[in-house]
């Protein structure tokens, strides 16, 4: 650790930063407001599926939000982020206009800074942590869009570096999934000179950020930008490859495999099990955002159909459930109505998310949980029942918890009705691993500082060790797998 | 020069088999058709190239595979392999769009994408006598589950049902591992005329019968399944739901067994029959209908 800010010291030292830092007096600094970033008009990107909302930053833009940055001496940003990227030197890089060396920067930390840039949620990591923030209670630096305009600029000059690896090494390592924690680990392995080959069950690489994620958030074409230069860097992708099916833990090891990481997330979505919830028109996000962001369902030339609705239900108050929500607006929907048990404050969605949907005509029903779903002659799902909730004491997660109002019933007419509460850990790896020690909420058990498993050789991360969580998260995973199992494999088959 | 070729090929994949090339090498190749043969107008079996699919696999398993970049996946159950060949067998019958786009490829053509073996295999163990019941292409499901039941010491006797003679496929390949086979047709083209369930009556009122095993349409099964419960008979069927990615990740394919919801993907595709909510299912199944009979007349 101490090593790592005595790097930091010695980059801060460096004379362009000084220079940089003595040119603009802080009161200068922070007179400059923070940039607000361009969106498309809300009544324009909602005829759009794959119409980005946010425009991202001009090179002026980003110059001016970089100079608001007083570039500390002790840059606690660094710690909001779970990658630990070191945010005042690509910031400063930008400020000073070498915007390609702050791209460099990020990828010297980050695996995947285009998609981190655009999905983290940044008020709650790097720029909760911003002086601004913290000491003068200022609207902190738009650091995630600084991040963004970095990596956009390098991909649209059409100078994409690929980042230095090490000499090869010829130990074989295998990660299993291709979500944000393989994709961040794949990254750092390839980096210290590991033969790394990512395993994906479906026939696309890049996990959550594929079929999850839409496209009017993250651009599929930008995830593929940075799977390229994962490639680039010399890891190798099977899909259509299931671990523990296609080929077992044994055969991979006979082929060579020293050791893996398993970074399969919790695909598995949860229902509510209330009667008619397998009635035709009612699914899961998954299988709705699966069908349209990966298969292309609302696309004409597509073969994979999607059920199309007018009066659209959207259960739960997460980012999964703003994205279908917001999704099923965009296929043509007259009402697209988001029900969560709680109240608009204690919705787990990004505020930025929640903005933008309630902008796009979303409709907002909470304190209301589904009890029953009833059909119509054809058996597709046509009214909601729902129990109208009050907020009582707060619950183990500190929230308050909702409470049902006696006999306070309201019934809703829908046509499609999309559950959004959550997912648990895919149990497929755990399944053909009977030897691997999990917890009662059929997550990986790890030790939490390297990652490892009770099989040594097995490393995890993301959400099959957290449940549910965030794409950084997963990425800080995957590195700090990647460090330990470095050093797990260097003890036990170099020295 | 062809038979040489063909000799240093499949050297060539003993050895990648057994791992002595790396894998990248291993995989290329994968998913080509090496033979196709028409069992009727409708119904094409093909010889795909999948080594690492034909190791793994066991009877009851299935594939889910994609023709062309924007394909629909779709589920095909692992009709035989050939661990040697590294190839595994699959039947389809042309019924909508994507299984057409199947039926037109011929061998030499690739198939764009094939993940597998996904699901539960079948429990096969020593039963006894085993009644086997397929319909339609449900056959081509039936046949590896007949063959290990077979193999695993048991009597079988088989009935294969079907519209009409067209669709009987496989005949020959049961009677080969089964002790007795009745062919029924709807019209009397092949076999007796009559349905599924009176080839089966007549088994169960002439011998003891340990377990049924069904695979059909799900009308088919549903009619199997009320049968064999009649006579107390413990009764396998394999669902045939919709499905999009095969590996438990969205729930498309959920289904109501003994009043708890299933994953047909990972928890079947094989359930008790006499716990399945058959009419929920044949709803389910008619979910895209209308989507399925535009995507038809459009192409």
């Amino acid at each position: 650790m101490t090593d790592n800010k005595d790097k930091l010291t010695q980059e801060r030292n460096v004379s362009w930063r000084v220079e940089l830092r003595n040119s603009v007096p802080a009161k200068d600094r922070t007179a400059i407001p923070r940039v607000k970033m361009t969106e498309v008009e809300p009544q324009d990107r909602i005829k759009s599926q794959t119409c980005e909302v946010n425009c991202g930053l001009s090179s002026e833009q980003a110059v001016i939000e970089a100079r608001r940055c007083m570039d500390c001496v002790n840059p606690t940003c660094i710690e909001g982020c779970p990658v630990s990227i070191n945010i005042p030197k690509f910031v400063k890089q930008i400020e000073a206009q070498k915007f390609l060396d702050a791209a460099a920067t990020l990828k010297e930390y980050s695996a995947l800074p285009a998609v981190c840039g655009r999905v983290c949620p940044q008020e709650k990591q790097c720029e909760l942590r911003c002086f601004y923030l913290e000491k003068m209670k200022k609207e902190p630096v738009a650091i995630g869009y600084l991040e963004r305009f970095a990596a956009d600029y390098e991909r649209q000059s059409g100078k994409i570096q690929i980042p230095k690896v090490a000499a090869g090494n010829g130990i074989k390592v295998a990660a299993i999934g291709s979500g944000p924690s393989s994709l961040s680990f794949a990254g750092d392995m390839i980096k210290l000179g590991y033969e790394v080959t990512v395993f994906e069950a479906l026939h696309e690489i890049g996990g959550v950020l594929k079929y999850g994620i839409p496209e009017f958030r993250l651009p599929n074409s930008v995830v593929d930008v940075e799977l390229e230069n994962l490639r680039g860097m010399g890891v190798n992708f099977e899909k259509n490859f299931v671990v523990g099916r296609t080929a077992s833990f044994e055969d991979l090891k006979e082929l060579g495999y020293k050791a893996f990481f398993v970074g399969s997330g919790a695909g598995l979505p949860n229902f509510m099990n209330i009667p008619g919830e397998n009635l035709n028109g009612v699914m899961s996000s998954n299988e709705y955002l699966t069908r349209v962001n990966l298969m292309y369902a609302n696309q004409s030339d597509s073969d994979t159909p999607v059920m199309l609705g007018k009066r659209v239900a959207v259960i739960g108050g997460g980012n999964t459930a703003m994205d279908a929500v917001r999704t099923s607006k965009r296929l043509g929907a007259e009402r697209s109505i988001i029900i969560y048990r709680r109240s608009l404050e204690e919705m787990p969605a990004r505020l930025e998310e929640i903005k933008h949907a309630q902008e796009e005509g979303i409709e907002f029903m909470n304190l209301a949980s589904p009890i029953e779903y009833k059909p119509d002659a054809n058996g597709r799902v046509a009214k909601a029942r729902l129990q109208r909730m009050q907020l009582g004491e707060p619950d183990a997660s500190g929230r308050r918890r909702p409470v049902p109002i006696d006999g306070d019933i309201v019934e809703l007419d829908v046509d499609l009705v999309i559950v959004a509460i959550g997912v648990s850990p895919n149990p497929l790896i755990p399944a053909c691993l009977p030897g691997l020690k999990m917890t009662r909420y059929g997550t990986i058990e790890v030790n939490e500082e390297t990652m490892q498993s009770s099989v040594p050789e097995i490393f995890a991360g993301g959400d099959i060790v957290r449940g549910g969580a965030t794409v950084i998260l997963a990425m800080g995973d995957g590195r700090r797998a990647a460090a330990c199992m470095h050093r797990y494999l260097q003890e036990k088959y170099v020295k | 020069m062809l038979v040489e070729l063909a000799g240093i090929y499949s050297l060539l994949h003993c050895r990648l088999l057994s791992g002595m090339k790396s894998l990248r090498l291993w995989l290329t190749g994968m998913n080509k058709i090496i033979e196709k043969y028409n069992l009727s107008e409708n119904v094409a079996k093909f010889i795909i190239e999948a080594p690492m699919i034909a190791k793994s696999r066991k009877p009851g398993n299935f594939v889910i595979l994609r023709v062309g970049e924007k394909g629909e996946r779709m589920p095909l159950t692992i009709v035989d392999s050939d661990i040697e060949k590294g190839t595994i067998t699959l039947i389809v019958q042309n019924v909508g769009v994507s299984s057409g786009k199947l039926c037109k490829l011929e061998a030499g053509d690739f198939i764009t994408d094939l993940v597998g073996p996904l699901g539960k295999a079948t429990h096969i163990h020593k039963a006894g006598t085993i009644l086997a019941l397929g319909g339609g292409v449900g056959i081509a499901p039936l046949y590896p589950i007949v063959k290990a039941f077979k193999q695993a010491g048991n009597r079988v006797f088989t009935v294969l049902a079907a519209r009409s003679k067209d669709l009987i496929i496989l005949e020959n390949e049961m009677r080969e591992w089964s002790d007795e086979v009745v062919v029924m047709t709807d019209d009397g083209s092949s076999g007796r005329k009559g349905l599924v369930t009176e080839g089966a009556e007549e088994f169960i009122k002439r011998e003891k019968i340990d377990e049924c095993v069904a695979i059909g349409p799900a009308i088919m099964m549903k009619f199997c399944a009320l049968t064999t419960k009649k006579y107390d008979i413990p009764t396998q069927v394999s669902l045939n739901t919709i499905m999009v990615d095969g590996t438990g990740m969205c729930g498309a394919c959920r289904v109501t067994v003994n009043g708890e919801t299933k994953f047909t993907c990972i928890d079947g595709p094989e359930f008790n029959a006499h716990q399945i909510d058959f009419d929920e299912l044949l709803q389910r199944l008619r979910a895209y209908k209308t989507e399925e009979d535009q995507a038809k007349s459009k192409k």
